[in-house]
């Protein structure tokens, strides 16, 4: 059997049988879905162990560009400009594919016994692609652009338990006002990418350390880089002579263009075209587990949303199976009502699976006493890709439970700021963070800007700082895993799945791992990737 | 004043104040649009702090007639100004987009409007014979399809199966003239199947309009062929009619194709008016909306000018 899986390993690296295929074919030979991309997994690792080739263009068709983005770190939000601070800009830190701390521009990290202050120790004689050489100084002025009160950066919510920041030498120093274990995970944020001055002068000059230097630059277009002679880094990253990011907004366009070879890869296929797409000859379609979860939020301080009884039977009504089966076509994993999936370091996989169930829906829908008026769901497809249509299948599950779901479409233009965080029930979206304490610091502390379900429980909070606080991993985890359920047991996050990020690769592009920290290998791939026909 | 200078004065006349109220309908409009610039720009990741931060930068917190007339009074200088979201100048970027979108237009226009007269020319001289069902049916069939639906198709068979021009309509400056010809194949075939139609069937039927005269009796009584009758007494007097559906379409090439634009991401006005909408970049979208005012007014403008100058009973006052 063994024989027979290592010939389908290669097969599939040889782009003669689909990830898919694979999976179906394996589990047949008695191996789990997990085990069988795990398989693939160290394959595609062995297989990005192939000397990288120098040279060439690689040309990156990505989909979330507008004509009113700018090159500024700070006002960073969506695919394309991420793609462009990666080429020309690095962070301190990074989080590698295994969620572990990468050094960048710090060369290590230091915490106090208390986790209260952090030492960066900063690399020296790294140029800018002005000439200059970064200090940290530059670190610190980039930081405190970030923490300014009046900046609109969106690292801003990061930068707030900062109680002080220096530089004492090579080292930049941060004091946290209470601790933190997870610090350097924060600093790893793709904002935070380090700028001479800061970047205080001129943000978007599109000035740093990163690998390549941006030639052209046509918002909503193309953005096209060149490669930086003197690249600190060169042995491990910018291998294309060029790299450009080219804007496909349109699924079919990003498609068509990377089947017909204008483009090496794209991301966020359509789940519906992703099996047809994967059985191309000379592409594959790639997708990584991540941290995004498509849910359905409830405000818990609103009527009828208050009563935890029918947040229960909402929660046992919804068809996890299903909605991953058709909205995610199988790319994807089912969720348990928490943020929080095995993407993340600390996750507790004992925590049981909340399982479909018509007659505990129908229990806790009678225990509620609620009085059978409507309860409206609005929902629009700007909210996740397909939301309408996953809205439509829990209404039909909730409604065989005897529950009156109803649901009001919303227009995609103004979703965010009309309907999420203002609406008691809605459709949402969460990209997750690299772990766990920012998760719920984002959206679960009671005095966070983005707590979207109304979670106030002080008794969570004092958990959370807790767990900031503690350096033992085993302490934390258990922590978590309390927080977790209580999140799943009364929290106003129904949550049905997790999306994978699918991506679509050219047979060209050599290098190419799945990141479960952003799609397009956590938008990085222009940077890590080489081309085979260089 | 002569009749027709007369009568021309009082059409541009009438132009410039249609787009003065266009200007005052566009800005209504992408006033009442929900949201705010700000919340745009900042999405999902706003929070209160950094949304004050940006309103009170852009000037948002001003009232809405004051940013309209301080927006007007730039733009009868000359300035645009500047993008809210990125901060560019709306002249220049809007500039490059002009130039693609007329780019297109322009070999749209230059396929399309010779082939609708010359297909509607034959049409008439083949009426109800098989070449006028033949046209009509193609030019029928291709008008009634959504014309994203024709890209797709092209794009499917023309840019992937075969291979014989880009997918995706990624134009820009360092390319060749060749090179942009075959970039903008797939948009130029939809966009002259899209406006074939309804120029062939205007010609078709104006020329046929005029065949019901007296004098082309006569002419063909003279013995004349019936392509001389069409070439010499039919066509010039179907000018008019012809010149209007020609213009519109011109405008529609130039207005319309925001979503041909979009489909084949062709980096054109239609394209960067849709991102700036979506954003709620407000002195974009207006000064997006003021140049395709002007195209439309000046198009029909010209289309009526050379319809008053067409008619002999102006030309020549008693």
């Amino acid at each position: 059997m063994n024989e027979q899986l290592q010939h389908m390993t290669s097969e599939v690296a040889k782009g003669r049988m689909t990830r898919r295929e694979f999976v179906g074919r394996a589990a047949a030979l008695g191996v789990t879905a997990v085990a069988a991309n795990a398989m693939l997994a160290s394959h595609a690792h062995a297989a990005a162990h192939e000397a990288p080739k120098r040279g060439g263009t690689i040309k990156i068709g990505s989909s979330g560009g507008e004509s009113t983005n700018t090159q500024d770190p700070a006002l960073t939000a969506s695919e394309v400009p991420l793609n462009n601070l990666y080429a020309w800009g690095e962070t301190l830190l990074e989080v590698d594919p295994e969620g572990k701390i990468e050094y960048r521009m710090a060369e290590s990290v230091e915490a106090s016994a208390d986790a209260k202050q952090w030492v960066f120790k900063i690399r020296k004689g790294i140029p800018f692609s002005n000439g200059k050489d970064m200090t940290p100084e530059d670190v610190l002025k980039t930081m405190q652009r970030h923490s300014n009160e009046e900046s609109k950066s969106g690292a801003l919510g990061i930068m707030k338990g900062i109680a002080g920041m220096k530089v004492d030498g090579d080292n930049f120093i941060v004091d946290l006002e209470s601790a933190n274990a997870d610090l350097p995970y924060l600093m790893a944020d793709y904002h935070l990418i380090i700028q001479p001055d800061g970047g205080m002068d001129n943000p978007g000059a599109a000035i740093g350390t990163g690998a390549y230097t941006l030639e052209i630059d046509e918002p909503g277009v193309r953005h096209a880089f060149k490669r930086r002679d003197d690249f600190w880094d060169s042995e491990n990253r910018g291998f294309a002579d060029a790299v450009e990011v080219l804007v496909l907004n349109d699924a079919t366009a990003r498609t068509a263009a990377l089947q017909s070879g204008q483009v090496h890869a794209i991301n966020r296929v359509d789940p519906k075209v992703a099996s047809l797409l994967d059985r191309a000859p000379n592409l594959s379609v790639q997708s990584s587990a991540g941290r995004g979860h498509y849910v359905f939020i409830a405000h818990i301080d609103t009527a009828p949303f208050d009563n935890n009884e029918l947040r229960l039977a909402l929660k046992y009504a919804i068809n996890r199976e299903e909605l991953v089966d058709k909205i995610l076509r199988g790319y994807g994993s089912i969720g348990n009502d928490f943020p929080i999936n095995a993407a993340y370091p600390l996750f507790d996989a004992s925590i049981p699976q909340r399982e479909h169930s018509l007659e505990k829906a129908k229990e806790h829908y009678a225990a509620s006493g609620h009085d059978g008026s409507p309860i409206i769901l609005r929902v629009s497809d700007g909210a996740f890709p397909g939301a309408v249509d996953a809205a439509s299948l829990f209404q039909q599950s909730a409604q065989a439970a005897g529950i009156p779901l109803e649901i009001k479409r919303e227009p995609n233009d103004g979703y965010w700021s009309e309907v999420w965080n203002v609406q008691p029930f809605c459709a949402s979206y969460w990209g997750g963070r690299p772990v766990q304490d920012q998760m719920y610091t984002t959206a679960y502390l009671s005095t966070a800007d983005w707590n979207d379900t109304r979670w106030k429980r002080p008794e969570f909070d004092a958990m959370l700082n807790q767990a900031k606080a503690e350096l033992d991993d085993a302490k934390r985890k258990e922590i978590y895993s309390e927080m977790g359920m209580m999140l799943r047991n009364e929290g106003g996050l129904i949550l049905p799945m997790f999306n994978d990020f699918v991506n679509g690769v050219s047979n060209d592009l050599g290098g190419w791992i799945n990141d479960p920290n952003g799609e397009m290998m956590s938008n990085q791939a222009a940077i890590k990737c080489w081309l085979k026909s260089a | 004043m002569h009749p027709v200078l007369k009568l021309i004065t009082q059409r541009v006349a009438l132009g410039v104040v249609l787009l003065f109220a266009a200007s005052v309908l566009i800005f209504v409009g992408t006033t009442i649009l929900p949201g705010d610039v700000a919340q745009s720009i900042l999405g999902q990741s706003a929070t209160p702090q950094s949304l004050a931060n940006l309103r009170a930068e852009l000037g948002l917190n001003d009232p809405p007639v004051a940013r309209y007339f301080a927006w007007l009074g730039d733009v009868l200088q000359g300035d645009l100004g500047t993008a809210l979201t990125n901060g560019r100048d709306i002249a220049e970027s809007l500039g490059g987009r002009l130039k693609n979108t007329m780019f297109l237009a322009f070999w749209a226009a230059v396929i399309s409007v010779p082939l609708a007269i010359f297909l509607g020319l034959l049409a008439v001289r083949f009426r109800d014979r098989w070449p006028d069902k033949l046209i009509s049916a193609i030019t029928l069939t291709s008008i009634s399809i959504p014309e994203f639906l024709i890209g797709y198709v092209l794009m499917f068979f023309v840019g992937v199966k075969l291979g014989w021009a880009p997918s995706a309509a990624l134009i820009n400056d360092t390319m060749s003239l060749g090179q942009k010809l075959n970039t903008i194949a797939l948009p130029v075939a939809v966009l002259t199947l899209v406006v074939l139609a309804h120029m062939m069937r205007m010609t078709r039927a104006a020329i046929l309009n005029v065949m019901q005269s007296a004098y082309i009796e006569t002419a063909e009584l003279k013995g004349l062929s019936i392509f001389e009758v069409i070439r010499r007494h039919a066509f010039p007097n179907a000018i008019a009619p012809i010149v209007n559906v020609v213009m519109l379409n011109l405008a529609y090439l130039v207005v319309g194709v925001v979503v041909i634009e979009v489909v084949f991401t062709y980096p054109g006005m239609g394209q960067y008016l849709v991102d700036h909408v979506s954003k709620r970049d407000v002195p974009v979208v207006q000064a997006c909306g003021l140049i395709f005012a002007a195209v439309y007014i000046v198009l029909n403008m010209i289309a009526d000018i050379v319809s008053i100058l067409a008619n002999p009973r102006l030309r020549h006052p008693k």
